[in-house]
């Protein structure tokens, strides 16, 4: 019944408007606004052109003032801060474009409406002011791209000789983390031994893979460089480490990382935002399935000390006994991982990229 | 089977007619005119540009709705995480559970909304509707080069079009990762559902759309360079004329691009090769390819991917570009600057397309040559914008609804151009890659503005498509809801992507760090949904002005092209008699001396002395 009011009421909603449009029409050709070229719609266009600078430019300006305490998101990294700088610089500068731009097309708008008698000024070009105006954003652009270079060229530099690395690994829907254990090396994986117990696929024939070990959060140490390697097991993903300002893919194929110190620990982010439930997030920002909006990783930035002490008390691949057995079964079945496989292991190296033998002399004084 | 010839050969001989010397084909066409054409020749299969053109517009029109639906029901969700659609299950059936739409079918809703909306709509509907208008119309041009490659050009993208509208209705859904289709997962059925039979669809269409494209693209780039009028030299070409004939030339070399991807996808989804998979363990499952890598995919999209934004904005840019100077009784400024800032735009279009890539681990000396490039391309771009401005300044501007939409376009394009400077910042680019900043910024600036641009030509060049007037009033209304609609949506989205909410999320309440917008995404809904109601107002006034309309008259809004000198509704062959030569460029309004405020193209120098600049009293003589 009320289903059966409802189109009834939009029915009768939409004949009403009809019939309005109808006499709308019927009085325009009554009045004969239809014959006049110019009526005074266009007096309320242009009058219209300025109320919608005037509240939308104000509506704009409120909702930004108001949303700008829930816009940034709090940072926990060196060059975050750096970023977070050329962000509002950069957006103040085309703030400023925005402004100028408007209000000249909307003051124009309104002003040079029409008006019987008047006539257009005949203005096709002028040389000096096109000039002007290509160069003046022209030399905008070049500094702002020299500060972006920059940041960049130092942000995706080589990582310092004594960062930590840690590896991430996404697959649908979760994300796995991976320390190199005591050695400071990545052992070999090789995907054609994942299994249900050994989700990375470590070849355990490999010594630097018997110490490594997997962590159910990331863990990292304040005021050291971190270097994250970074593979995807099935489709693309994204490390979006949004209060790092870190995002890079996790590309099946082709492993990539991305560096950087964080300054922050996790207790003292909570304490400056208040909030004892704060954790840093990890998100994936390249859509890769159903569970896309799931993939969620916990990272903690820990005082150096309380790092060492978790690092010291995980337990290495060679204590879980599944990831043996069940590497045991896969190599027997694959014909891989057997300490001969040369393929493998060339392929392996590839996969957890360069030189996993830093000597990590950071690392190691913790 | 005789009235297929009769047909066919009337096509034949208005192209004839075309490439002669128009006066000995007079009586010819005056012959044809008496006979009338079979109904499926003259509205179905027809050869006529205007009639393609209107083809075009309605299939585009219609997609458009579709697209703006799919849209409708992706913000309910974002915008109503919590709430039960129960309403919706008689209309999706399986693909809304419990009330709650399935995260696979948001996913195909996102993927289908880009796809279509890109391609369908801005692509197809903007530039197929208008290049087909306008060119032979404004090069004085009695049809397009060939009547019967335009007649295939539309006809596959009918058939791309029922493909992809197919894809909506099976078993495992659509499409569903992405409108980018990113490999692996859109190489995987394992790994999505709508990457199975959906993609292969998605696929198939694609391969048709792109032979639509590049049939119309040779088409217009050829009747631009061969069938121009007498007089009408490139530098007296309109400004939407040399903004069709870039972009169909852009659309020839990037098109091919998308194809070879398009087709080495196909090979990895069915025939077992690996361009684009490497290691990859899916299902429980190691799978045997090795050594691809699915960021070689993204460069080949990209390749088309980036240049095929200028093809959906470049048209509109154009027409703008027209509306503006004609509404405002001036010419345009800098007549030449905006053909130069066209090619300029044009050429870049095509070295910028990795900065969609700065985080995909593409070689970080990569990043810094794209940001170098991508950054440039903002010069030619602001130099349109201020064109377009001092076009403004000391107009006389009637606000037409043509012209309300022209202007919104700037309005647009600035602010979702100017958050481009942000995005092809590669240092930037870290934190904003794939967050709700990126989707406000594309949709403002390509998206929005397009649109706008579509809507001033449609208003614009209603008259000569149906002989009549559209309604202004409610043109009006659609132009202030719109505006005002686009805005609301698409400004408050930038404060959720600053705060890093990644786009493509179903829900965000899984994260601490994305849960604060919770209200303001309810607005965004709330404003897209309304938005998209207002179109409605523009869909009535137009099928209502095609049959009830007030008639046009053969010049409305008094404007110098060579359309307007066409009959009010032009024939086969555009000009009953010899089709006018051209004199001097498209922009004399409002010159000093003449009379009128407008003097049309085909007017010679020399009977206009009174108003005649120094360097035109010469040409006069």
């Amino acid at each position: 019944m009320s289903t059966l009011t409802i189109v009834l009421v939009g029915i009768l909603l939409l004949v009403v408007f009809g019939l309005l449009f109808r006499i709308q029409i019927l009085t325009a050709i009554f009045s004969g606004s239809t014959t006049r070229e110019i009526g005074t719609s266009n007096r309320v266009n242009a009058v219209l052109m300025l109320v919608f600078m005037v509240v939308g430019g104000g509506l704009f300006f409120y909702s930004f003032v108001e949303a700008y305490p829930k816009m940034n998101p709090p940072i926990a990294s060196i060059h975050g801060h750096a970023m977070e700088k050329m962000f509002w610089t950069t957006m103040i500068v085309i703030g400023i474009a925005f402004v100028i731009t408007h209000v000249l097309l909307f003051v124009y708008s309104y002003k040079y409406q029409y008006k019987e008698g008047r006539r257009a000024y005949f203005f096709s070009h002028n040389n000096k002011i096109e000039v002007i105006w290509t160069l003046i954003p022209a030399v905008v652009m070049a500094s702002l791209i020299f500060a972006g270079w920059k940041a960049w060229t130092r942000i995706t530099g080589p990582a310092p000789k004594d960062a930590i690395v840690l590896e991430v690994v996404g697959k649908q829907f979760n994300w796995f983390a991976r320390y190199p254990g005591r050695d400071m090396k990545l052992g070999v994986v090789n995907y054609r031994l994942i299994d249900a117990s050994n989700d990375l696929g470590f070849d355990l024939s490999d010594k630097a893979a018997l110490d490594d070990f997997m962590a159910s959060e990331i863990h990292v140490p304040k005021g050291h460089p971190v270097l994250i390697k970074i593979r995807s097991r099935d489709v693309l993903h994204a490390v979006y480490m949004p209060q790092f300002r870190v995002q890079m893919y996790a590309v099946p194929g082709m492993p990539t990382r991305f560096w950087f110190t964080p300054t922050t620990t996790t207790d003292e982010m909570r304490a400056k935002l208040g909030n004892p439930a704060f954790n840093y997030e990890l998100a994936c920002n390249q859509i890769c399935g159903l569970g896309h909006n799931a993939m969620k990783f916990i990272i903690v930035v820990d005082e150096p000390d309380d790092y060492q002490a978790w690092y010291a008390a995980q337990k290495p691949n060679s204590q879980n006994a599944d990831m043996m057995a069940s590497f045991k079964q896969m190599s027997k079945q694959t014909g891989l991982g057997q300490g001969n496989s040369q393929e493998a292991k060339k392929s392996a190296i590839d996969e957890t990229g360069e030189s996993p033998a830093t000597p990590l002399a950071g690392q190691a004084s913790l | 089977m005789a009235t297929n010839l009769t047909g066919a050969s009337h096509g034949q001989a208005s192209v004839g007619a075309a490439t002669a010397p128009a006066t000995t084909h007079d009586d010819h066409l005056h012959e044809h005119d008496h006979h009338e054409q079979h109904w499926l020749w003259k509205y179905v299969f027809s050869q006529d540009h205007k009639m393609i053109a209107r083809q075009f517009l309605i299939t585009g029109m219609f997609w458009a709705i579709i697209g703006g639906i799919l849209s409708s029901l992706f913000r309910l969700q974002l915008g109503w995480p919590q709430a039960t659609l129960g309403w919706l299950e008689p209309i999706l059936g399986k693909w809304v559970i419990g009330g709650k739409i399935a995260p696979e079918f948001y996913l195909a809703l996102v993927t289908m909304h880009g796809t279509i909306m890109v391609f369908f709509v801005l692509t197809a509907g903007l530039s197929g509707t208008f290049s087909n208008f306008l060119i032979p119309l404004q090069v004085g041009a009695r049809d397009m080069a060939s009547g019967f490659m335009n007649m295939l050009s539309y006809w596959f993208f009918f058939v791309s079009s029922v493909i992809m509208f197919s894809s909506l209705f099976i078993e495992t859904g659509p499409a569903a990762a992405g409108w980018t289709i990113y490999p692996p997962l859109s190489a995987l059925p394992q790994a999505i559902p709508g990457s199975g039979m959906g993609m292969t669809l998605w696929l198939v269409s694609m391969v048709f759309f792109i032979v639509s494209q590049l049939l119309g693209g040779v088409n217009y780039v050829t009747t631009v360079i061969n069938l121009r009028t007498r007089g009408m030299s490139m530098s007296k070409l309109p400004l939407t004329i040399w903004a069709f004939f870039l972009t169909a030339i852009l659309g020839i070399l990037a098109f091919p691009v998308l194809f070879s991807a398009a087709l080495l996808l196909v090979f990895d989804r069915s025939f077992g090769t690996s361009f684009f998979l490497s290691d990859i363990y899916i299902a429980g499952q190691a799978l045997p390819n090795q050594g691809g890598s699915p960021v070689l995919f993204q460069h080949l999209f990209w390749f088309l991917g980036h240049p095929e934004v200028y093809i959906v904005i470049m048209p509109a840019m154009g027409m703008v570009s027209e509306i503006l100077a004609t509404n405002a009784r001036k010419p345009i400024f800098g007549y030449r600057a905006m053909i130069g800032s066209l090619i300029g735009i044009s050429l870049l279009s095509f070295v910028v397309w990795a900065h969609h890539m700065f985080v995909t681990g593409m070689n970080p000396f990569l990043g810094s040559v794209f940001m170098f490039l991508t950054l440039i391309i903002a010069v030619p771009s602001g130099v349109k914008v201020f064109n377009w401005l001092a076009t403004l300044w000391r107009g006389n501007i009637r606000f037409t609804a043509a012209m309300l939409f022209a202007i919104g376009f700037v309005s647009l394009f600035i602010s979702g151009g100017l958050t481009g400077i942000i995005l092809g910042n590669a240092t930037l680019d870290i934190q904003m890659h794939n967050t709700y900043f990126v989707v406000a910024h594309f949709h403002l600036v390509m998206g929005s503005s397009a649109f706008f641009g579509l809507f001033a030509g449609v208003y614009h060049w209603f008259p000569k498509m149906f002989g009549r007037m559209m309604d202004e009033k409610l043109g009006y209304i659609h132009f202030w809801l719109t505006f005002a609609g686009v805005y609301l949506v698409f400004m408050p989205m930038h404060y959720v992507g600053i705060a890093g909410f990644p786009r493509r999320y179903y829900a965000w309440t899984g994260f601490d760090a994305f849960s604060q917008f919770a209200d303001l995404n309810k607005f965004i809904s709330t404003a897209a949904i309304l938005a998209f109601f207002a179109q409605f107002v523009f869909i009535f006034n137009f099928f209502y002005s095609i049959f009830r309309g007030r008639r046009a008259t053969q010049n409305p809004w008094n404007s110098t092209t060579l359309e307007w000198t066409t009959p009010v509704v032009p024939g086969h062959g555009n000009w009953p008699g010899e089709i006018p030569a051209v004199y001097r460029w498209p922009y004399d309004y409002s010159k000093p001396g003449s009379e009128s405020d407008f003097i049309p193209q085909t007017v010679p120098y020399s009977a206009t002395p009174e108003s005649n600049l120094p360097y035109e009293r010469e040409l006069a003589e």
